[in-house]
């Protein structure tokens, strides 16, 4: 977002006439899209009353089906992105430590966990879980689904941290130690910051992936928003309006999460605007429209 | 173990989980560029299609995506990938969609990655002359590219797992062999083990080898 | 973990103990009156079902449905439980075995066939019905009569389901597509995206039998498989087993299991096979 302002210059007569023929031209082409794909789906016999009515009209949809989904799927996230994100900072600057014992562990945890798909951790730790019952019955699922994605996202997070102190420009760790900070203090308060801030984007699509990989509890009887649309489009013979309800639900909520993580970027960015160097956002000229396109 | 090797073509299977993870990569690192390119670029209108095609694509379930390509793009809109062959339109479909799911992710990747190229870096460009598009591709995005490698590694780990998703319209790789596996043999242990290492040695060399990557071509600042 | 695993086994006793004591008091009412504990103030009782299986296991708003719970329902009547001590979990097919050798649930009752691999992990009672592979195609659609006539349609099934595989190996003129979930695959069949469905003749009839489907979708009825639907249990456990397969009799002899079988899967015109149906248990083991 801050590169766009330097990138080209406003633009001039010319260039926005240009730009409003292509609006309207775009604006065209998506409206005979959505026509022809609502002339298909008729032919297909997929806009009968019968399909979408009850999810205006029928309660039970929601009571019984999609808010429980809701539910399932919320609070298997936030656990995750909780854990995920105490992981990866601790294993993040694990890689980091002067200590090379510390960096080896830190380096071999990540690296394995990294290597391994959600879908067959899951299934791991539910069968380790239930044959020894570390939690109530009940409990396993989520237990399992929540260990999966934290050891998997914590992996990734902690490789983005990483990664984020590296690419920040040497001075500032060796500005810290000159002025008689540990190196400790250093990453703390210098570096763990810009680093954070480098990569709120992707950290960001992280915790969307939590939220949206927790879907994958379905295979394990963890009960979330995919598995009751699954099972509402069963009693309702809506098969294909409930997976587009529960796409919506899903577009919804990682979008609004997203929204929120960009207030929160932007914040962090007015705030290391002075001491950002190159990590933090260039100065907006004249206080152009930075965010023109929402992440 | 040895009993599931030597019953069921495990092989063949991750062979297929190969094909569909190189397709979809290549594919996803195209889409992904354009993507960048298309939410960096003066145009407002490019900017929203860029905009929205990341907060839809990175925003649904990738199962869910899977379904609609067969459900609703082959079967109700008639796009098919191979009139000939349902299994290889399933195929095909997998490789489309993973190449569309992850390169929301790429996108986001290069972004962060051009957001670690210092301001002067593109004003010096300008300064110079050049247009938005040669500044993109002599001083930006291959400063982006090196920046922005650990995520662009994670997202291409993530994809040859997420490859596994494609089982649910029968896309012929490891996970689709692993559901026959199960309903013949029953949930064993060892049949997970067989195919967690599958995909371990598939994912753990590349992992380190981004890892190096990242750390050899960082830019020096 | 020695601890742990001393007090699994004493939780598994006690478990048996009460499953014993539960046993007895069924035995009670088997000679007396039988229905007293429909209320919900008997033995609390957890059994997995399927939960998007129309006609078999459904979940409908707040109420289950289905030949499989109406079975179960039964079934727990006879062991002591009324309805308002049943638990119901979901139980789909990859998870079956996982339930019950790990004590989430007591019974399964879901689609579950009996086989010579199963019963290595877990024992059967029943069965309870004999079901087969068959298709599901269109009401108004006469040129597909039996697998053989399927060469160059699209068929539909489960991804790694049985039923898959064997027309892969038998039939290798069609063309497969298969899904996570059999919904799907009805959906795709609806919208004229695959000519055939495959699977058991109960599952297809099921669908066959809901009220916006009726007339639009019909089972063949040339079935070309056996499927012998028991009741999953822990593995060993012939006390359980005896009780279950006496209950079932019972349910056959009473006339209330044609009564399940009519009003679940009839209303689609689908003709239970009369020569296997209904079976009698077979022995525990």
């Amino acid at each position: 977002m801050s590169a766009q302002s330097v990138l080209f210059d406003a633009p001039g007569p010319k260039a926005r006439r240009r730009h409003a023929i292509l609006a309207v031209v775009g604006a065209v082409l998506a409206v005979v899209a959505l026509y022809v794909v609502v002339r298909k789906m008729q032919t297909a016999n997929q806009l009968q009353g019968y399909m979408w009515e009850p999810f205006l009209t029928d309660r039970s949809v929601w009571r019984d089906y999609l808010l429980k989904g809701l539910w399932g799927t919320i609070k298997a996230a936030l656990i995750s992105i909780v854990f995920a994100a105490v992981f990866g900072l601790v294993f993040g600057v694990g890689r980091l430590s002067t200590i090379r014992p510390v960096r080896w562990v830190c380096s071999v945890v990540v690296e394995f966990f990294r290597a391994v798909p959600v879908l067959i951790m899951m299934i791991f730790a539910f069968g380790v879980y239930t044959r020894n019952g570390v939690f109530a019955n009940d409990l396993n699922p989520l237990a399992a689904v929540v260990t999966a994605l934290t050891l998997y996202n914590g992996a990734v997070i902690a490789e983005l941290v990483r990664s984020g102190v590296h690419s920040l420009p040497k001075g500032q760790g060796e500005a810290g130690l000159a002025v008689g900070l540990t190196t400790g203090q250093v990453l703390r308060s210098i570096q763990l910051p810009q680093a954070l801030t480098a990569m709120l984007p992707a950290l960001i699509g992280q915790f969307v992936t939590i939220l949206k990989d927790s879907a994958l509890g379905t295979a394990i009887t963890y009960t979330e928003l995919l598995t009751w649309s699954k099972t509402l489009g069963s009693a309702f013979t809506n098969t294909v309006p409930a997976y587009i309800v529960a796409a919506i639900l899903f577009i919804t909520m990682n979008y609004l999460l997203s929204r929120l993580a960009v207030t929160v970027e932007k914040r962090l960015n007015r705030r290391g605007k002075t001491a950002g160097g190159a990590v933090a956002a260039a100065p907006l000229p004249g206080g152009a429209p930075a965010d023109a396109t929402p992440a | 173990m040895g009993e599931i090797l030597s019953n069921y073509d495990v092989l063949a299977a991750f062979w297929g989980t190969i094909k569909l993870s190189l397709l979809g990569t290549f594919g996803a690192l195209v889409l992904g560029t354009i993507v960048a390119v298309l939410r960096l670029s003066p145009v407002r209108v490019f900017q929203w299609i860029g905009s929205w095609y990341v907060n839809t694509f990175r925003n649904t379930p990738l199962t869910l995506l899977m379904v609609f390509s067969i459900l609703g793009l082959t079967f109700i809109l008639g796009l098919q990938l191979n009139t000939q062959d349902l299994n290889s339109n399933a195929f095909r479909w997998a490789a489309v969609m993973l190449a569309v799911y992850h390169g929301a992710f790429i996108c986001e990747a290069l972004r962060s990655g051009v957001n670690t190229v210092p301001a002067g870096q593109a004003e010096a460009a300008r300064a110079i002359g050049l247009t938005f598009g040669q500044s993109m591709q002599h001083v930006l995005l291959p400063q982006a590219f090196r920046g922005s490698i650990a995520p662009i590694g994670s997202t291409i780990i993530a994809l040859i797992k997420n490859s596994t998703v494609a089982a649910v319209i029968g896309g012929g790789e490891a996970a689709n062999l692993m559901s026959t596996v199960i309903e013949n043999e029953g949930s064993r242990f060892s049949v997970f083990l067989v195919f967690a290492i599958g995909f371990v040695i598939l994912t753990l060399p590349l992992g380190l080898f981004f890892t190096s990557m990242s750390r050899r071509l960082a830019v020096k600042r | 973990m020695k601890v742990r695993q001393i007090g699994a086994v004493l939780a598994a006793s006690v478990l048996t103990l009460g499953l014993a004591a539960c046993g007895d008091s069924a035995n009670d009412s088997d000679s007396g009156s039988g229905g007293d504990a429909s209320g919900g103030t008997g033995k609390a009782v957890k059994i997995g079902i399927k939960f998007d299986q129309p006609g078999l296991g459904l979940k409908q708003g707040e109420d289950y449905t289905g030949l499989d719970v109406d079975v179960a329902k039964y079934v727990a009547k006879e062991l002591g439980s009324g309805e308002g001590d049943i638990t119901w979990v979901q139980a789909p097919s990859a998870q079956r075995e996982t339930l019950i050798s790990t004590g989430q649930v007591d019974m399964i009752f879901a689609t579950y066939s009996i086989t010579d691999k199963r019963k290595e992990t877990v024992s059967f009672a029943g069965p309870y019905f004999i079901a087969g592979q068959d298709l599901l195609v269109r009401g108004d659609d006469s040129s597909i009569t039996g697998p053989e006539t399927l060469t160059g349609k699209k068929l539909c099934s489960v991804t790694g389901s049985t039923s898959a595989q064997k027309v892969k190996d038998k039939y290798p003129g069609v063309q497969l597509q298969e899904f996570g979930t059999y919904s799907e695959c009805v959906a795709a069949l609806v919208s004229k995206g695959v000519d055939a469905l495959t699977t058991d003749n109960t599952i297809l009839a099921g669908y066959a039998s809901q009220e916006q489907y009726k007339g639009k979708l019909k089972v063949v009825g040339k079935t070309f498989s056996e499927e012998r639907y028991g009741v999953g249990i822990k593995k060993g456990d012939t006390a359980l087993c005896e009780k279950i397969n006496t209950a079932l009799t019972k349910m056959v002899d009473s006339g209330d299991w044609q009564k399940a079988v009519d009003a679940n899967l009839g209303p689609a015109g689908f003709k239970v096979d009369t020569a296997v149906n209904p079976p009698k248990p077979d022995a525990c083991s």
